[in-house]
């Protein structure tokens, strides 16, 4: 059951760095618009611009990051700082996939990502409800 | 030449330098007629028209029993418009293809929030009109109404088109109207990030056009002869290719198309062409691009702006043709730029003119067209399209003096497949030339009879 949102909140979604795996983000996207949201997708190949200039023009929520080949940890430097520069201060990040090569141990590329600024970060298998839960209750909605 | 049975058009382009008037019978669908006289829009615009109308007479042709008079201008310094937005690669860049596709000359782009420094630069540029863009709907707000505001604080004179996020478009209209700017709300040009919607706002500001920007530059004394000028020159031009794409109504044109408009001071490019990607697993990334596409290069003029043509040209290559050692080049396009009324009267100025023109069509269709950018990722090597797939588009149409009075003309238009193998540029085009610089007049009676329009293009355009 869809609980209706007083207000279509934006999300921008979309693959970062030169990674192809568009599959993941696109089931998220498809799920996070049954669950109300409007979602901005970016597709693959986004850059960290990409995703700040998109907030910016819809003044989005949220940014997802989808990182499925492994140089997450690269890509994903430096992002939260950009944003600030953008005077995107309250945008909430969250990002998740495949985001660190060969590293087994979750608790610390979670640590990894929380450090760099982002809100959340989720290891593979995460399905979209998790998401679109925590989603709700950091925008308090 | 009699005129009997001939149901007559004259069609009207009143130029910075010159009005031109074609005939044309609308029965026969033939060309008539053309003729030209030096233009008079700084005193009486009517003086220039009636020399033109008198040269056209003198080869028979009856004018005052015209059913039909339209015109376009670029007189006055064209169609000056600003546009201004939110982020430069986003709904500023919307709003700058609108207004292009308007037939604007976009003298200036604006995003974010308009600074005070901003605002006074916009007052002195003095535009025509200003499109205001900003935020996808639902987007953000804030900018769209801060910039309105600062708009309205200053008391701009020019009129402005109001098209960006919807949620706020008329409350941005009423804060221009309460300050007496004549403000009018039309859709989104950037509704939502991958739905470029340039139409409507291209629409608008024709409207603007006909109603106030043809009083404004002394044009409209022109209407005790001419029932109305309804459109920018490059708009006209723009028409004309799409009508050649698509054809008239109920018939096929020629299927996607260039056209490559090489002038004094600009070249500008057009194409009608969807320019998605052909080649299979390449990614689209960038702004949706406009079917209907028109871009501008400020920069590359044969005379005002023949000197940036030099500098550009010798990084293509493309001044070995000509005769001359380096400083005889650079002293001969000094004297165009000094002169710009310059034409050229012997081989060796025709040759300059060429190579310049050369190098005018390779840059401005590198710009125009689109690009592929090679990526590595962990599956191996792919491609990142930019910007319009033209490599298989045929049709491509030269306009301007160039190919009204030069020689070598293909040597001209084939640099339109130029340059570097990434750029999506046409690989194997067949070329066309308008010798008789009708496109515009055919854009204009496109209008209204856009069957004779194509039949008369289709016969005067001469395959090359």
């Amino acid at each position: 059951m869809v609980r209706p949102m007083r207000e279509q909140i934006s999300i921008v979604t979309g693959v970062l760095g030169a990674d192809v795996h568009i599959i993941g983000n696109s089931i998220l996207a498809y799920a996070l618009r049954e669950a109300g949201f409007n979602v901005v997708t970016l597709g693959i190949f986004v850059s960290q611009e990409d995703f700040i200039h998109a907030v910016q023009e819809t003044a989005a929520r949220a940014i997802l990051v989808s990182s499925l080949y492994g140089h997450g940890e690269i890509d994903c430097r430096g992002f939260r700082d950009k944003c600030r520069e953008a005077g995107l201060h309250d945008i909430l990040m969250y990002c998740g996939g495949n985001l660190m090569v060969g590293r087994q141990d979750w608790v610390l590329v979670e640590r990894t990502f929380l450090d760099m600024g982002f809100d959340r970060a989720y290891p593979p298998g995460t399905m979209p409800d998790q998401v679109i839960r925590d989603l709700r209750a950091d925008l308090r909605i | 030449m009699s005129t009997n049975k001939v149901k007559l058009a004259v069609l009207v382009d009143f130029g910075s330098t010159f009005t031109k008037v074609i005939a044309v019978d609308l029965a026969g669908r033939r060309l008539l007629g053309t003729a030209q006289a030096p233009s008079t829009v700084d005193s009486d615009v009517t003086v220039g028209l009636h020399q033109a109308l008198g040269r056209l007479s003198s080869q028979g042709i009856d004018t005052p029993s015209a059913a039909l008079m339209l015109g376009c201008s670029s007189a006055a310094g064209g169609l000056r418009m600003v546009a201004v937005g939110l982020v430069p690669s986003l709904t500023v860049e919307a709003a700058r293809r609108a207004a292009l596709g308007a037939g604007a000359k976009v003298i200036k782009a604006f995003g974010y929030k308009l600074s005070r420094v901003e605002i006074t630069e916009l007052k002195n540029l003095a535009p025509d009109v200003i499109l205001l863009a900003g935020g996808t709907d639902g987007g953000d707000a804030d900018t769209i109404l801060s910039n309105a505001r600062s708009m309205a604080a200053a008391g701009l004179q020019a009129p402005v088109v109001v098209a960006g996020n919807k949620s706020v478009g008329p409350e941005a209209v009423d804060l221009l109207l309460a300050a007496g700017i004549d403000a009018r709300l039309t859709e989104n040009v950037l509704s939502e990030l991958d739905h470029l919607n340039v139409e409507p706002a291209r629409d608008l500001i024709r409207q603007l056009f006909i109603e106030r920007i043809v009083h404004a530059k002394g044009l409209d004394r022109a209407r005790e002869l001419v029932e109305d000028i309804i459109m920018p020159t490059p708009m006209a031009v723009l028409r004309a290719t799409q009508l050649l794409a698509d054809g008239p109504p109920g018939a096929t044109g020629l299927g996607e198309t260039m056209v490559v408009d090489v002038g004094g001071a600009t070249t500008d490019v057009h194409t009608v062409a969807v320019g998605t990607p052909t080649t299979p697993g390449v990614a689209l990334k960038g702004l949706p691009e406009p079917r209907v596409k028109r871009t501008v290069e400020g920069d590359l003029g044969l005379r005002i702006n023949a000197q940036t043509i030099l500098e550009v040209g010798r990084a293509y290559g493309l001044f070995k043709e000509v005769p001359l050692a380096p400083e005889d080049l650079a002293q001969a396009v000094e004297r165009r730029v000094r002169h710009t009324a310059t034409t050229p009267d012997s081989d060796q100025e025709f040759a300059i003119d060429r190579a310049l023109a050369a190098v005018a069509v390779a840059v401005a269709t590198d710009r125009h067209c689109g690009m592929l950018e090679e990526v590595w990722t962990a599956q191996g090597k792919t491609f990142v399209q930019y910007g319009k797939d033209l490599r298989q588009l045929k049709p491509v149409v030269g306009t301007g003096g160039i190919f009204a009075y030069g020689k070598g003309y293909k040597a001209v238009l084939e640099s339109v497949t130029h340059g570097d193998p990434m750029k999506l540029k046409p690989v194997h085009p067949q070329y066309w030339i308008d010798r008789r610089y009708i496109l515009y007049a055919m854009g204009l009676l496109a209008e209204r009879y856009p069957d004779v329009a194509y039949t008369i293009l289709r016969e005067n355009l001469e395959e090359i």
